[in-house]
């Protein structure tokens, strides 16, 4: 790891060093949410993080090994297993003028923390004026085989309090810009990182640019004409093998929206791709009751329907809890030809 | 025998008066209708919350939990803000937002509880991990009632500040009721103090009735987390004298236990103690006495005439001058109010 550091540290170069180190470095997923943390804790002395393991072992996916020897255990600090304290701590500290980095092991282990988000750091700039600037983060979804307390989606726990922002970045470029723009944002966010991309995405990214990605802008992942698939986080992948699939099958092209941010949603977005393509089609991981794509559908609803061609259609997890073993949990999860079989249908209505 | 002067006496006994008399006003405000929602006072509990936070030195920090109006006087706030919260008036600290005591104010080192009590306890916690970052020899105070005290969040934040050894002290107040709940239903102990040696944390129980005593135990505390040298719980042995809030009219509560601690009224232990040392006359006191009354008058005719805050307010949160739209997004803010749906062209 000391050799990314060396990388990593980008002010007081030469521009000789700087013109020396231009270029690109194969980045995963997990290594984009590790050097947005460096990057920001190496130039904000503000910047601290806390929560269980992260200090001695590195972090249970290791994400944060390192960190200690570099940044000390003030700012590196290994917390009993208490997620309510995590969090509690890291709002107090927020409103003391710092930005802290609350590590959720996984994200299954928000739910201890849940008073603290919901009522105290959701709430309390309405209340008081005083803001909680703070980051939530942890591994989220499926795929995994951990079963029912590791593998969760939370978002929709979370999508009906106000004052809270959620991302949840596919790429590892929007991993490394989202995190970096939540640690900066005046707001508490939510930063929800999928386990299943931590390492098997894999990306070229630019070592002198600083890559901030601002919360509550979409990304067109796939250009297309013909329907909209609105999805965020893993799911992008599989929508996109089902768009590939139905392009060379089928000769429709299919536009795929990558959320990125999922409060603030980005409406307009949406709604102009809607428009574009008359159909759209929802796919999230998380179970389909009181889940995120309701509210994306309501908002389609509220301004272009006028424009849909068939009716919006949603691709998701079983309302059951995530199930333990392999031939279940891929049963559960939404799988590539439930997107194209729903795909179909659709450009067919 | 305290360390304090005359005038400190003199002081404590103020904000002591100021206390009961801005809850007494209060419940004549609730009876008017003009308080809205309830009260949740803590008159006959004022020694142990007085005395605690008269304790603090300017920039340390202090959370309340449900019954102590007299620490937020103590540490400076001004009745008038109080008096404006309870009212839901326009100007109050929250601008109507929020209730009470629930009050985060930075530069009086004020941090507001939320509903579920002990989570400010958590929260404290990262005040005091922000002056340690900082190399700040500040401290933290907090209070939690024995039902507070029981919550998830009390444990966590408790055990958490005894681990990281953060300058904090956690004044125990053990009233014997949380809301309709006998305290041994609470916690098998048989002395709260014993509660501390889970936390590994050192303790001390104070009669919480007598201001003195509860100001000296915890100004040892409070020097010990200013040397660095972690938290200590001080155990407040006092009564609920009131309901849970003026709804409550606590038939529940026996009488004779209600009898025996209103002859030890803290107030009234106070006085007694300051008129037989010497440090003050019945007349000199009355004096006191008198301009609280007349301040808290005032302060009372101030509230009532400011108005209510404007409705659409509750969109918009301003903050030092800026109104930011809830949740706090202009991309989502122009999603409000949607209208018409748009035609197909």
């Amino acid at each position: 790891m000391n050799d990314s550091k060396v990388d990593l540290v980008v002010q007081n170069r030469s521009p000789e060093d700087q013109e020396a180190q231009r270029g690109t470095k194969e980045t995963t997923y997990l290594e984009a949410i590790r050097e947005a943390m460096w990057e920001e804790m190496t130039t904000d002395p503000t910047v601290f993080l806390l929560g269980e393991d992260v200090g001695t072992y590195g972090g249970a996916f290791k994400i944060t090994e390192g960190f200690l020897d570099e940044f000390g255990p003030e700012r590196i600090i290994d917390t009993p297993i208490s997620e309510a304290a995590i969090v509690g701590a890291a709002i107090g500290a927020a409103h003391m003028g710092f930005k802290p980095i609350a590590e959720m092991q996984f994200i299954d282990f928000i739910a201890p923390a849940f008073d603290m988000i919901v009522n105290f750091a959701a709430k309390v700039r309405y209340r008081t004026g005083v803001g909680a600037p703070l980051v939530i983060r942890g591994p989220c979804g499926g795929g995994a085989h951990a079963g029912p307390f590791h593998s969760q989606n939370v978002e929709s726990y979370f999508a009906n309090v106000a004052g809270l922002k959620m991302v949840a970045p596919a790429t590892a470029r929007d991993a490394k810009g989202l995190l970096r723009a939540a640690i900066r944002d005046p707001d508490p966010v939510l930063y929800f990182e999928h386990k299943y991309l931590y390492r098997r995405i894999k990306e070229e990214l630019p070592i002198d640019e600083e890559i901030i990605v601002p919360l509550g802008v979409a990304r067109t992942h796939r250009p297309g004409s013909d329907l909209t698939i609105v999805t965020y986080g893993a799911m992008v992948y599989k929508a996109e093998e089902a768009a590939s699939r139905i392009s060379e099958q089928d000769g429709a092209e299919l536009e795929i929206l990558d959320l990125r941010t999922l409060r603030p949603l980005d409406t307009s977005t949406i709604v102009e791709s809607v428009k574009r393509t008359g159909r759209v089609l929802i796919v999230h991981e998380a179970p389909r009751f009181g889940g995120f794509a309701g509210e994306i559908a309501s908002q389609i609803c509220e301004e272009a329907f006028e424009w849909l061609d068939a009716p919006i259609r949603r691709v998701t997890a079983l309302d059951t809890p995530v199930p333990f073993s392999p031939p279940l949990e891929e049963y559960y999860l939404p799988q590539t030809a439930d997107i194209v079989d729903a795909a179909r249908w659709m450009l067919a209505y | 025998m305290s360390s304090l002067t005359s005038e400190e006496l003199r002081e404590l006994f103020r904000y002591l008066v100021l206390s009961r008399g801005l809850e007494e006003r209060l419940e004549h405000l609730l009876k008017q209708g003009q308080v809205v929602g309830d009260l949740y006072d803590g008159r006959g509990q004022e020694a142990a919350v007085v005395g605690s936070a008269f304790a603090l030195e300017e920039g340390d920090w202090l959370a309340p939990s449900l019954r102590e109006m007299g620490a937020l006087l103590t540490r400076g706030l001004d009745p008038r803000l109080l008096l404006l919260q309870y009212l839901a008036r326009d100007g109050s600290p929250s601008a109507g937002r929020d209730r009470a005591h629930h009050l985060t104010i930075p530069h009086l080192g004020l941090l507001g509880p939320i509903g579920p009590l002990g989570a400010h306890l958590c929260v404290l916690n990262g005040v005091a991990l922000a002056f340690r970052m900082r190399g700040e020899r500040r401290v933290c105070l907090t209070y939690l009632g024995d039902g507070a005290s029981r919550t998830g969040a009390a444990h966590e934040g408790l055990n958490l500040a005894a681990v990281q050894r953060l300058p904090l002290v956690v004044i125990l107040i053990h009233n014997r009721w949380a809301f309709g709940t006998r305290s041994d239903q609470q916690a098998a102990v048989a002395d709260w103090i014993d509660v501390a040696a889970a936390y590994g944390v050192p303790a001390a129980s104070v009669d919480g009735n007598d201001v003195l005593q509860v100001y000296d135990e915890t100004r040892r505390a409070v020097d010990r987390a200013r040397r660095g040298e972690g938290v200590t719980l001080i155990v407040a042995e006092t009564y609920r004298m009131q309901g849970h809030a003026q709804h409550d009219s606590q038939e529940y509560v026996p009488a004779e236990e209600l009898h025996e601690w209103r002859a030890r009224d803290p107030i009234d232990l106070f006085e007694r103690y300051l008129i037989d040392s010497g440090f003050e006359s019945r007349p000199s006191l009355a004096v006191v006495k008198e301009a609280v009354r007349r301040e808290l008058a005032a302060a009372a005719e101030e509230a009532l005439s400011a108005p209510m805050p404007e409705p659409e307010g509750a969109r918009f949160r301003t903050v030092e001058g800026e109104d930011i739209p809830v949740p706090w997004t202009r991309r989502e803010a122009v999603y409000e109010d949607v209208g018409q749906p748009a035609m197909r062209p």
